[in-house]
């Protein structure tokens, strides 16, 4: 019982990572209808421009604050500059776009910082605490995350900016006619997710170690769990991320064929998105015609 | 008075095609002016080019300033509140999220604005805290022109207000547009279908036809014009 | 005398015949040309080029099945790399533990593929957009997985070796013309089907469920039939491939079907044209020749080389080679066109 239970405290701890990515791809998803299949390679990117600064002796807290910044303005120039040529054309010429990013963004990365497997030392210490439920490492993640969510939430609910790339992502002609430079608009949510992901990014980091390949399997995780809450859902991407997070661990753990843990725990997942083919808190897109 | 709006061998297109072809029309300032004509005529594709929303030739005179090549974003900034067709109001969010979104190019705090609008629309500060998409079909034409005032504009572009709307609203409706004429000092371009009405409240109309303007004057002179009358009030 | 004789000409001019033969019938002698010319294409190349060229035309088949999916029926699916290991695992097995001959082995693979499309295509049906985009994933990721750990059948991680078939020795041509000529015939056949599917009525209730569902099934089109049938389709044509893949590189293992190389056939029908059939060769062209051309340019990034092909193809033809340069072909075709008396003058 006790190992059930840890596993499901150190499941919301992968979960609060995924929860993190998944919001970032909402956040695109509600602006854009677009997938972003580059946002884990972005976060992985900016995790490695964290571990260089750390690595040049800069503080943990300040490299975290730095790379947030770097990355707020990359994703800014990602959507000006890689995505606005192909805004207008058909979504899979889009999709094809993101994907090339996240191989260039691996690529990249491979390229300058090598193969090698990089340790990135997390700023909480690994101690276990609540009976040995969970450590305070992985309670330093989840609580990143919610501080990052409460924000996120603070910004689009009492900020004029917010609210006006709520309306820029809803309707964006009324928008144009109240005066909102949608483009800008666009641009700071793909700042935003980028930022965001990178959070999550330096989060992964000491847990998965630090190699070009770290993010794929958490990206595809999060999409899973931005899908499980709701592609629309901020509040469905974070717990869509940690149902998805406890799911895994639980399959890992107990399931006896470790080599099936993957296709298990999707299956599971697809399976509860047959009864609920828009996710928990998904609306159904109503057509009219 | 100097026309505050004015359009000059106005050309507009749908892609390739040229939906209306060289108009010239005025809005004075301060007063009402309306365009007519059946569906198709090319009525909404002119105020779409006014916003910049649809590719245009011509020149297009806001107050001097030419409004032909700027964007959307950046004509609205200049004074110019557009309520489209449909009223393009932002369903998901709530009655005052909208207000506030109309004041997006307007600096400091729009509250006063805000009761200035809840003064001309009340049933809109019994709302304020609802979805806009569950309001009615009236009430969401006045969220929307109230949207457009919160811009304290200079001129108040409509496109069928009346769209789809019982007529005792309509006239409500109307009746509270020319109170705003009046007390805001802004100056209207309205696009209606229900002529009527239309001719009733305007200082000037223009009769448009497949995208040529065929007559203009006043208000009362077209109303009295018979062959007008035959032709687009029925009577 | 003079009056018929314009009339006749003017006929011909508008019933757009050139030189006495129809455009129909242009087209016809267009594709025997090529044909042929494809036919003796390999006799003057060197073999590994013949062989680069096979796996060209396989990775055509496949694409050519996706197509049928995303591009008619509006379906983005990122899997297809699955049923591609189906197919090639059905010809390994069949080859390896029960003697059956290379050539045998595809028909069953594409029957095979067909079935899996059909019971993957019916849940599949309530998912829309990104959620079956997840779906398709999910079989992706799930088949390097699967594949590993059912080792009795298909040898789990080491893979399956194959024994190379021996060409038929009263053609006198080697193994690999002949593994070319093959695939060329296979590919040959795919497109007519696909092009008398897609042309004809089962193409427009695809491409009417694809832009207006709600209206098409108003209009009695059976759409979870239509759709269901569409994703088993595509699935026999990738399953084919797969099937071919194994026979002519005579190696399976779960490495060769990861998620890349169901990106890979999404990349290459978007690069193509997702619509079109003649996108389907391009897209076998990419997705052969960029990524090793991408390592000539850059071995210490080359997947950046390939990421940047990837924007630059979207950027210039955001709806695919064929799909952006056909309409313009057909423009300036009728440029070219002799001048003809305006019938509808007004």
């Amino acid at each position: 019982m006790h190992q059930f239970s840890q596993q499901i405290f150190s499941g919301f701890a992968a979960g609060a990572i995924y929860a993190s990515l998944a919001l970032a791809l909402v956040m695109i998803y509600r602006a854009t209808e677009l997938v972003n299949f580059a946002q884990g390679e972005m976060a992985m990117f900016s995790a490695y421009i964290a571990w260089s600064l750390v690595n040049g002796g800069v503080s943990f807290w300040a490299a975290f604050v730095i790379t947030l910044v770097v990355s707020f303005l990359g994703g800014m120039a990602i959507e000006r500059v890689i995505i606005r040529p192909v805004e207008n054309a058909p979504v899979l010429a889009a999709v094809v776009v993101t994907i090339g990013l996240a191989l260039i963004f691996n690529s990249l990365a491979g390229w300058i910082y090598s193969y090698t497997v990089q340790d990135f030392q997390s700023p909480f210490p690994d101690r276990p605490v609540l009976g040995a439920l969970i450590t305070t490492r992985d309670l330093g993640v989840i609580g990143v995350t919610l501080v990052m969510l409460f924000l996120l939430f603070a910004f689009f609910r009492f900020t004029a900016t917010g609210l006006a790339m709520r309306a820029a992502a809803q309707n964006p002609a009324s928008a144009r006619l109240c005066g909102i430079p949608v483009g800008r608009m666009l641009a700071i949510g793909w700042g935003l997710a980028a930022a965001i992901g990178a959070a999550a990014g330096v989060m992964v980091a000491p847990v998965l170690f630090l190699d070009p390949n770290m993010m794929g399997g958490v990206l595809v995780y999060a999409f899973a769990g931005a899908l499980l809450g709701g592609i629309t859902s901020p509040v469905g991407a974070v717990i869509g991320g940690l149902i998805v997070g406890v799911t895994e661990n639980l399959v890992g753990t107990y399931l006896i064929a470790s080599q099936l843990k993957l296709t298990v725990a999707f299956a599971l997942i697809i399976l509860v998105l047959v009864f609920k083919p828009h996710g928990l808190f998904g609306t159904a897109i109503v057509r009219r015609v | 008075m100097a026309p505050i709006l004015q359009l000059r061998a106005l050309k507009a297109f749908y892609g390739q095609s040229e939906v209306v072809h060289g108009l010239d029309v005025e809005v004075e300032e301060g007063g009402m002016t309306v365009l007519l004509g059946a569906n198709g005529a090319g009525k909404t594709t002119t105020l779409r080019a006014i916003c910049g929303t649809v590719r245009n030739e011509g020149e297009i005179l806001f107050a001097g300033e030419r409004l032909d090549r700027r964007t959307t974003e950046q004509i609205a900034a200049l004074g110019v509140a557009h309520v489209p067709e449909g009223r393009g109001t932002f369903i998901g969010l709530t009655v005052e999220e909208n207000l506030r979104l109309g004041a997006y190019t307007r600096a400091g705090r729009p509250d006063a604005n805000m009761q200035r609008m809840y003064g001309y629309f009340p049933i809109l500060a019994a709302r304020r805290r609802q979805q806009a998409g569950s309001l009615s079909g009236g009430e969401q034409q006045m969220l929307a022109i109230a949207r457009a005032l919160m811009m304290a504009p200079r001129l108040l572009v409509l496109d069928e207000p009346s769209f789809g709307l019982a007529p005792q609203i309509v006239e409500d409706i109307f009746t509270i547009v020319e109170r705003i004429r009046r007390e805001e000092h802004v100056s209207v371009l309205m696009v209606e279908q229900n002529a009527t009405l239309a001719l009733e409240l305007a200082d000037h109309a223009y009769l448009i036809e497949t995208g040529y303007v065929v007559a203009s004057g006043s208000a009362k002179a077209l109303a009295d014009d018979p062959q007008i009358r035959r032709s687009y009030l029925g009577y | 005398m003079n009056e018929s004789a314009t009339a006749v000409a003017a006929d011909e001019h508008a019933a757009g015949r050139y030189a006495g033969l129809s455009v129909g019938a242009w087209r016809w002698i267009g594709a025997l040309v090529l044909i042929a010319f494809a036919v003796m294409l390999p006799f003057g190349l060197s073999k590994y080029h013949v062989f680069e060229l096979t796996l060209v035309m396989i990775y055509a088949i496949a694409v050519l099945g996706l197509n049928i999916l995303t591009g008619y029926n509006g379906q983005i699916s990122l899997g297809h790399g699955a049923f591609f290991a189906a197919g090639a695992y059905t010809a390994a097995i069949l080859m390896h533990h029960y003697g059956v001959p290379y050539w045998a082995t595809v028909p069953p693979a594409a029957l095979i593929c067909f079935v899996l499309g059909v019971l993957f295509g019916l849940p599949a049906l309530r998912f829309e957009g990104p959620y079956l985009a997840l779906v398709t994933l999910a079989m992706a990721l799930a088949t390097p997985q699967l594949l590993k750990y059912f080792d009795n059948w298909t040898g789990g991680q080491q893979g399956i070796n194959l024994v190379k078939p021996l060409p038929p020795a009263s053609l006198g041509i080697d193994r690999d013309r002949w593994l070319y000529l093959l695939v060329l015939a296979v590919l040959l056949l795919a497109i007519r089907i696909a092009a008398n599917l897609l042309h004809g009525r089962t193409g427009r209730a695809l491409v009417a469920i694809r832009d207006q569902p709600i209206a098409a099934a108003a209009m009695g089109i059976h759409t979870a039939r239509y759709k269901t049938l569409a994703f088993g389709t595509s699935t026999a044509f990738t399953g084919v491939a797969g099937a071919l893949a194994a026979i002519v590189v005579g190696y399976v293992s779960p490495e060769g079907y990861s998620l890349f190389l169901s990106i890979s056939f999404l990349v290459g029908s978007a690069v193509g044209g997702i619509a079109t059939i003649g996108g389907a060769i391009v897209g076998g062209l990419f997705i052969q020749f960029v990524p090793n051309l991408a390592n000539d340019i850059s071995d210490a990034a080359p997947g950046a080389i390939y990421g940047l092909a990837m924007l630059l193809f979207m950027y210039a033809m955001p709806r695919g080679v064929v799909g952006s340069l056909g309409p313009w072909i057909a423009r300036s075709m009728r440029l070219i066109q002799p001048s003809r008396p305006d019938i509808q003058s007004k």
